[in-house]
């Protein structure tokens, strides 16, 4: 099962939500995985503090011209949509590798086969163990804007029959929707607040868009209004876990502690949380089992 | 000036409210268009709306598709699918996922049946408007939408068009978390980097990425640490960090609900109390103006 840990804004508390479950799940014996996804600012490592057993760089393929080759007839700056390749009017091709999508256009292209894969370094995929916990986070080199792609490689880490949690970036574009696709279940962490509120419904949005099942966590509960519930309640989305808004919650993130390691009064909320996503995850299977034996007998 | 985090949720909305209520010939642009909030405390009147277009993307015309799959083999992102409906000439056509597609348009130069449109997509809608702080402008990304660069340099670009014409010397860009392209976007070309931040490891860690990505443009940084009493030690642990750094931190505002409170009257903070913390972020304005 894999559950995707989401906000629209930042900063709500997607990563306290991530490594408090995979904490919990694991003490309750079962097999977990943590993906960390916000590539651009993973923070998940913090908590965990895992033993990396293995780094290694990911690279996506851009164009490299070989200007002896190249007869200058300017079909690949015509294909490229994103002005990563030119053609100047003196015939020559300059390539702009880090505007580059690599959709590989170009190499199709070109007729003269001048135009060879080069390898970029776009960031490095870090795995290893934090106890039972298998730990994989993408992080993306700075000056670098393939998140999308990186964030990809990083899921392709997920490992069947255990529970991966995969800790998504903010906001609601392409990186989101990189994370979170392919999910079983989508948590949406926000806060209750006007900006919160904003931000929930565009998340929300996008979850409906990808046809994904989600449900709302409100951490910091009682800062700010009921606004975020009362949407909720009209748009009967659950909400299967209020975090309340405790100082010591916020001192000890501050200091990469999991709140159920120094909170234990707060187990009890996330061991509920577990719950929910295993009450979730069999009725996902019930579904699986139903559409089954209806192709069995039709 | 570009207001920005590294890490998400540390107050730059807040503080760029505040900011624009303390400026006096300001024009505003919030970049964080997958997530723009900065209207909610600035409650725009909206002059001008338009359609925002990053690009295109692919459609198949189910007739014109003879299923011979070239399209799925040359798109490298996943979005060619074997589940269009039937037509005349096959029972199962090709069909493009809108969400996977990159709109690079390899599959329509190398569909054999001239079946592919490819047609400019609206990403979004970006506004110009008055606020009570004057002119602002702003945008929404569709959701699940791409191209998040290319609408935050869309709105640089206008608010400058707006700064030259009324003759306001100062744009406050309110940009997004992250160190990724619409971050880039936002920075490149600007004279001056705040980075808001906060006194946690996670802030700490992020703020050292950011300000790496920052040094690269060579634009000149500030840091202010925002909750800097929810742990002072990180909080001087951050400022010994930068200075090393040769970036100056230059405020640090405390831990109070009057950030939320603010933001449920609509006001800023400085507008809602005049308390301890209308007087942090006085001073960091005081900073910030001086720098420049």
């Amino acid at each position: 099962m894999k559950i995707a840990v989401a906000s629209g804004k930042g900063g709500t508390g997607k990563t306290t939500i991530a490594v408090n479950l995979a904490k919990t799940a694991e003490g309750l014996g079962h097999k977990i995985q943590y993906l960390d996804c916000d590539v651009e600012e993973p923070n998940g490592h913090i908590f965990l503090k895992p033993y990396i057993e293995n780094a290694k760089a990911v690279t996506v393929e851009v164009p490299e011209v070989d200007s002896k080759q190249c007869t200058g007839c300017g079909k690949c700056g015509e294909i490229c949509q994103y002005s990563a390749i030119i053609h100047l009017k003196d015939s020559s091709v300059l390539t702009f590798e880090q505007l580059c999508h690599s959709c590989g256009g170009c190499f199709l292209i070109c007729p003269a086969g001048a135009i060879r894969p080069k390898q970029l370094s776009i960031g490095e995929i870090e795995s290893g163990r934090s106890d039972n916990i298998s730990f994989v986070q993408g992080k993306l080199r700075i000056g670098n804007v393939r998140t999308v792609s990186l964030i990809k490689e990083v899921k392709k880490h997920i490992e069947d029959g255990c529970l991966a949690i995969i800790d998504v970036p903010p906001g609601t574009s392409c990186p989101v929707v990189e994370a979170v696709k392919g999910a079983d279940f989508v948590l949406l962490v926000t806060e209750p607040t006007p900006f919160g509120l904003n931000d929930l419904k565009l998340a929300v949005g996008l979850v409906r868009k990808m046809n994904l099942p989600f449900a709302v966590v409100i951490n910091r509960y009682g800062i700010g209004d009921k606004e975020v519930e009362q949407y909720c309640q009209a748009q009967k989305i659950d909400i299967c876990l209020k975090l309340p808004d405790d100082r010591r919650i916020a001192e000890s993130y501050s200091t990469g502690q999991i709140t159920v390691d120094v909170l234990s009064e707060y187990k009890e909320e996330f061991s509920e949380l577990y719950e929910y996503t295993k009450s979730i995850k069999a009725g996902i299977d019930d579904k699986r089992r139903l559409q089954v034996r209806r192709k069995d007998n039709p | 000036m570009v207001v920005i985090s590294g890490k998400g949720g540390t107050g730059k909305t807040s503080i760029v409210a505040s900011f624009a209520a303390l400026a006096q010939n300001a024009v505003l642009a919030d970049c964080d268009v997958d997530a723009a909030d900065l209207h909610l405390v600035l409650q725009p009147s909206i002059r001008q709306t338009s359609d925002f277009s990053g690009g295109k993307k692919a459609s198949i015309m189910t007739e014109k598709c003879v299923g011979c799959g070239k399209c799925e083999d040359v798109c490298n992102f996943g979005a060619v699918i074997f589940k269009g409906p039937a037509n005349d000439v096959c029972e199962k056509t090709y069909a493009i996922d809108p969400i996977s597609c990159e709109g690079c348009g390899v599959c329509v130069h190398f569909c054999t049946n001239d079946a592919i449109e490819f047609k400019d997509a609206v990403n979004g809608q970006w506004f110009i408007s008055d606020t009570r702080f004057g002119p602002m402008v702003h945008a929404r990304l569709g959701i699940a939408e791409e191209n998040s660069g290319k609408l935050v340099s869309l709105i640089r670009k206008e608010a400058k068009r707006i700064a030259e014409e009324r003759k306001k010397d100062l744009i406050i860009v309110d940009g997004s978390p992250g160190i990724g392209c619409p971050v880039i976007a936002s920075i490149t070309g600007a004279d001056l980097v705040l980075i808001i931040t906060e006194p946690t490891l996670s802030g700490k860690h992020d703020l050292d990425r950011i300000v790496d990505l920052a040094a690269g443009f060579g634009i000149p940084t500030l840091v202010a640490i925002n909750k800097f009493d929810l742990n002072a030690d990180i909080a001087g642990e951050i400022e010994v960090d930068v200075r090393e750094r040769n970036v100056k931190a230059v405020g640090k505002i405390r831990y109070d609900n009057v950030f939320t409170k603010a933001q449920i009257m609509k006001c800023s903070v400085v507008e809602y109390t005049g308390g301890a913390v209308t007087e942090d972020i006085k001073a960091l304005w005081r900073n910030v103006t001086y720098a420049f």
